[in-house]
């Protein structure tokens, strides 16, 4: 079927305004977050309903047409990247909270619903939804299924795997599957874990029963600051080991937390070579009891200043500098390079350790910013793509630090997917076999293939070079968003 | 180690190649659970034999032990540091493995609050019906490399693969935990679970029973005080005793011998219209049901998928029923195309789920 054609039978059951195919109304949706990675489709469509979704669905599949789903574009690893000659399936019109039990604690929203807008919507019930990519105010909820999305509080609340109970997912042949219930599980194999993270590889997902939790009476902040990495990554031990499971917990490093404090002035210690804020939150005593023990284990691991939040609007300013890690980047370098490594916390030292002495091998500065909690490290490589040579120095240096994350007995991508970007590194971390299985597991949902073809696993022949999220001084997209 | 998981291989190559159906046997602790096999097979695999916990760093709340390890002295090791396998797991016997655990997917009274297996499950080593060995998720928190496939193996009931290896997360133990206990009806204590569910309440396990809601409260010392103030009600004495009979069902509900079932549904379903007695845990999500003579399986399954959820025949079961609630066509033609791929044979525990796969 031609191009077309294909329009013509699109419209014949949507209106002419939800099918595009002109290029510059096909622009808008060339990239996702990762915008180094730029495809115009073939077509884009903005169904507005499930029965519209699976007509397009069914069109495709007869047409062998592949069709790559998307939800706000934030993503970060060209997940949402559109095929050349396939169809880009936005979602965003899809965006209703179709009900709200406050006494059962649950949602059920479209996909297109924003993150944060859930929360919003039930915060008179005293609820909200837990995780909270730094993206929330922009990101889907079916984006967030797809990537099985985290955020800073995702040690002690669970991923959207943990958060969700249903999903309503029509697969490339316009059949519905509903994939786990009202109930705490359901019968059969796990699939709602499966569809966690499957970045639009196996189904379309139309509609999320999420779970809410009660928000907590109260949270408050310690930040303290180290003369060295390894205390810091001890002092974060420490409050594990002692048996506290904090809501938060993130570790800055000495280059981060200057290129923070001049672009913010949040107060940081610039002494410092490395700052930890650990938050508490829950009932009133709950709180009182955790950060007192919270402040006593920052002293005994050394830590040389430590301050506790007095109030909310202190909590939010020392938690400022941490979210603004990223735009400082921007300030201080023309380009930086994100990688998204998760390590065991034990070798975090070590791991630090390594990256610096990359950083002067290569010559290039790296700033570090992460989850300290859970070990998913955002290391941010500072480099000048107009310098013949160093954007090519930064990829080898990034692969390198990619290589010490699976060495240590960790992952590539901790919540970013693999998508387009980290598609040569599945090669590392992974052997034939799995990714044989992985393969496998695509084909028994969507035999054909059509679904986002070429993401997420790599072909048995493919390897290689190592890819990586460009950008170009401050000319990132979603610029206003705070960073992870 | 290595001859175990290769004598493994061997036998897995060798059903495959005569596709014979092939047992595997952990500690045996839930052979009352899930369908007998359609065919009985002589030819099994002693899944116990790989055992031992292989890494377990405290602070890093991650444990990777072998499938055949002993779920007693996993959770002793973990004792040990003041950590806990937060799902609770029901062993139903001393020789409960890990890997049994991982399969049967069965979570304890915490689970409302912490989570359920699957939910602590990080990575896994299995065998395919291949004989190959494959590694999928880690030992960390974080990790969205691949497909879920350590997820997938919950609750698989032994039909995608043999166990070799199970990364957990795991928690701290709470500092102060007790039980209260008050009088109340069914409808009241349905409500009340829920109520209390959606308040900041150090809530972490629930159960009524005998026209008695026991709740238990776990955190600091003074977080749990401070709840038992708001809540009232009287403190029991042997709160411990009494949610490990909830959880390995050794509570006087649980012995009657008759089919218990056990029906997962949405939490604020009222009191079920299905005449038995019952026992309610995980904030109303959880209904154990012993029916009265002349109750069929299809009231039970239906009145539970009307409720959000689906029925299993726990214990007890006579033969002609299935014991796991049927799959509509679409579901069971992903469940047979994933157990296809995983064990192309048609190998391992055939039917131990579902007739088909
Ligand atoms: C500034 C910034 C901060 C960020 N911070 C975080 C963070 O803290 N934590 C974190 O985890 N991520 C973070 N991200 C990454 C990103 O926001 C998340 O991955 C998010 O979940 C993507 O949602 P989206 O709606 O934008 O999805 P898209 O980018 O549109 O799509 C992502 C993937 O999901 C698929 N998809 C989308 N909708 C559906 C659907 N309905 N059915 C099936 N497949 C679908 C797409 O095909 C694609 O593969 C950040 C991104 C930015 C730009």
């Amino acid at each position: 079927m031609s191009p077309q054609e294909l329009v013509n039978s699109l419209r014949s059951f949507l209106p002419a305004e939800a099918v595009l195919h002109e290029t510059e109304d096909l622009k808008p949706y060339e990239c996702d977050g990762l915008s180094a990675y730029r495809q115009l489709p073939m077509i884009v469509v903005l169904p507005r309903n499930e029965e519209q979704i699976a007509k397009i669905l069914q069109l495709c599949y007869a047409t062998k047409t592949p069709v790559v789903a998307r939800g706000a574009g934030t993503g970060l690893s060209g997940g949402a990247l559109p095929h050349a000659q396939g169809v880009l399936l936005s979602l965003a019109k899809l965006n209703q909270i179709i009900a709200v039990d406050s006494l059962a604690r649950t949602a059920r929203v479209q996909p297109g619903v924003r993150n944060l807008a859930i929360s919003e919507a039930v915060r008179p019930y005293g609820l909200y939804y837990a995780p909270d990519p730094s993206s929330q105010i922009a990101c889907s909820i079916g984006g967030n299924v797809a990537e099985n999305s985290g955020g800073v509080h995702c040690l002690k609340y669970g991923l959207t795997v943990h958060n969700i109970l249903k999903l309503r997912v029509l697969t490339i042949g316009g059949e519905c599957l509903e994939i786990g219930g009202e109930s705490l599980d359901s019968a059969g194999y796990d699939l709602l874990a499966l569809m966690t993270g499957s970045e639009g590889m196996l189904g379309i997902v139309t509609e999320i029963t999420v779970k809410l939790i009660p928000i907590p009476e109260k949270a408050q902040l310690v930040m303290a600051a180290f003369d060295d990495v390894q205390k810091a990554g001890n002092a974060v031990a420490n409050v594990i080991g002692a048996g506290i499971i904090p809501a938060g917990m993130e570790m800055m490093d000495k280059i981060t937390i200057h290129a923070v404090e001049e672009f913010l002035h949040a107060g940081y210690d610039l002494d410092a070579e490395a700052i930890l804020l650990c938050e508490s939150d829950g009932s009133t005593e709950e709180v009182a009891d955790e950060i007192q023990r919270i402040y006593a284990i920052m002293q005994q691991s050394g830590a040389t200043k430590i301050s506790t939040s007095r109030n909310e609007a202190e909590r939010l300013s020392f938690w400022a500098g941490r979210k603004a890690a990223f735009p400082a980047a921007g300030r201080v370098s023309p380009d930086y390079y994100c990688m998204d490594g998760t390590i065991p916390r034990k070798h975090l030292a070590d791991v630090l350790r390594g990256i610096e002495k990359l950083s002067q091998q290569y010559g290039l500065r790296c700033m570090n910013v992460f989850h300290a909690g859970d070990g998913n490290l955002h290391p941010l490589i500072l480099y000048d793509a107009n310098q013949p040579g160093e954007l090519e120095k930064t990829e080898e240096f990034g692969g390198k630090i990619l290589e010490m994350c699976i060495h240590s007995g960790g992952t590539i991508t901790g919540e970013h997917g693999v998508g387009m970007e980290k598609i040569n590194q599945m090669c590392e971390q992974f052997g034939a076999g799995e990714l044989e299985m992985f393969h496998a597991v695509k084909a028994a949902f969507d035999p054909v293939g059509l679904l986002n073809p070429g993401k997420a696993v790599p072909a048995l022949h493919r390897c290689a070079e190592l890819g990586a999220m460009h950008v170009h001084r401050g000319e990132e997209k979603f610029a206003e968003l705070p960073r992870f | 180690m290595q001859t175990i998981i290769d004598q493994y291989k061997t036998i897995i190559r060798e059903a495959a190649e005569h596709k014979i159906p092939l047992q595997i046997r952990g500690g045996g602790t839930k052979y009352f659970y899930g369908s007998s096999p359609i065919e009985q097979s002589n030819l099994w695999l002693d899944a116990t034999a790989y055992n031992g916990i292989i890494d377990y760093e405290p602070t890093e709340l991650v444990i990777t032990a072998r499938a055949g390890t002993c779920l007693a002295d996993l959770e002793a090791a973990l004792d040990q540091h003041g950590q806990m396998l937060a799902f609770e797991p029901p062993h139903f016997g001393a020789a409960a493995t890990l890997g049994g655990c991982v399969a049967a997917g069965l979570s304890g009274p915490r689970r409302a609050a912490a989570g359920s297996v699957r939910d602590f499950v990080l990575g896994v080593r299995l065998l395919d019906g291949k004989g190959e060995d494959l590694h999928f998720g880690g030992q960390v928190m974080k990790n969205v490399a691949g497909y879920d496939v350590s997820r997938l193996m919950v609750g698989s009931m032994g039909t995608l693969g043999v166990l070799l290896e199970v990364s957990l997360k795991v928690l701290p133990k709470p500092v102060a935990e007790i039980t209260l206990c008050m009088e109340m009806n069914e409808a009241m204590a349905i409500e009340k679970m829920n109520q209390w569910a959606g308040k900041p309440l150090p809530i972490s396990a629930t159960c009524y029973t005998g026209g008695e809601l026991f709740l238990r409260l776990s955190g600091a010392e003074s977080a749990v005080r401070a709840a038992q103030l708001k809540l009232g009600g009287e403190e029991l004495g042997e709160g411990g005793a009494f949610w490990q009979s909830v959880r390995e069902q050794t509570h006087d509900f649980f012995q009657s011998g008759k089919p218990l079932w056990r029906l997962s549904i949405k939490s604020t379903t009222p009191g079920l219209p299905l005449s038995g007695l019952q026992l309610i845990e995980w904030s109303g999500s959880l209904r154990w049901l012993i029916g009265n003579a002349g109750i069929n399986a299809k009231t039970i399954r239906t009145t539970a998928k009307d409720a959000g959820g689906h029925a299993t025949l726990f214990r007890n079961h006579e033969s002609y029923i299935p014991v796991f609630h049927p799959l509509d066509p679409g579901m069971m033609k992903i469940h047979r195309a994933l157990k296809e791929k995983f064990d192309p044979s048609g190998i391992f525990n055939p039917g131990r789920l579902y007739p088909e796969i």
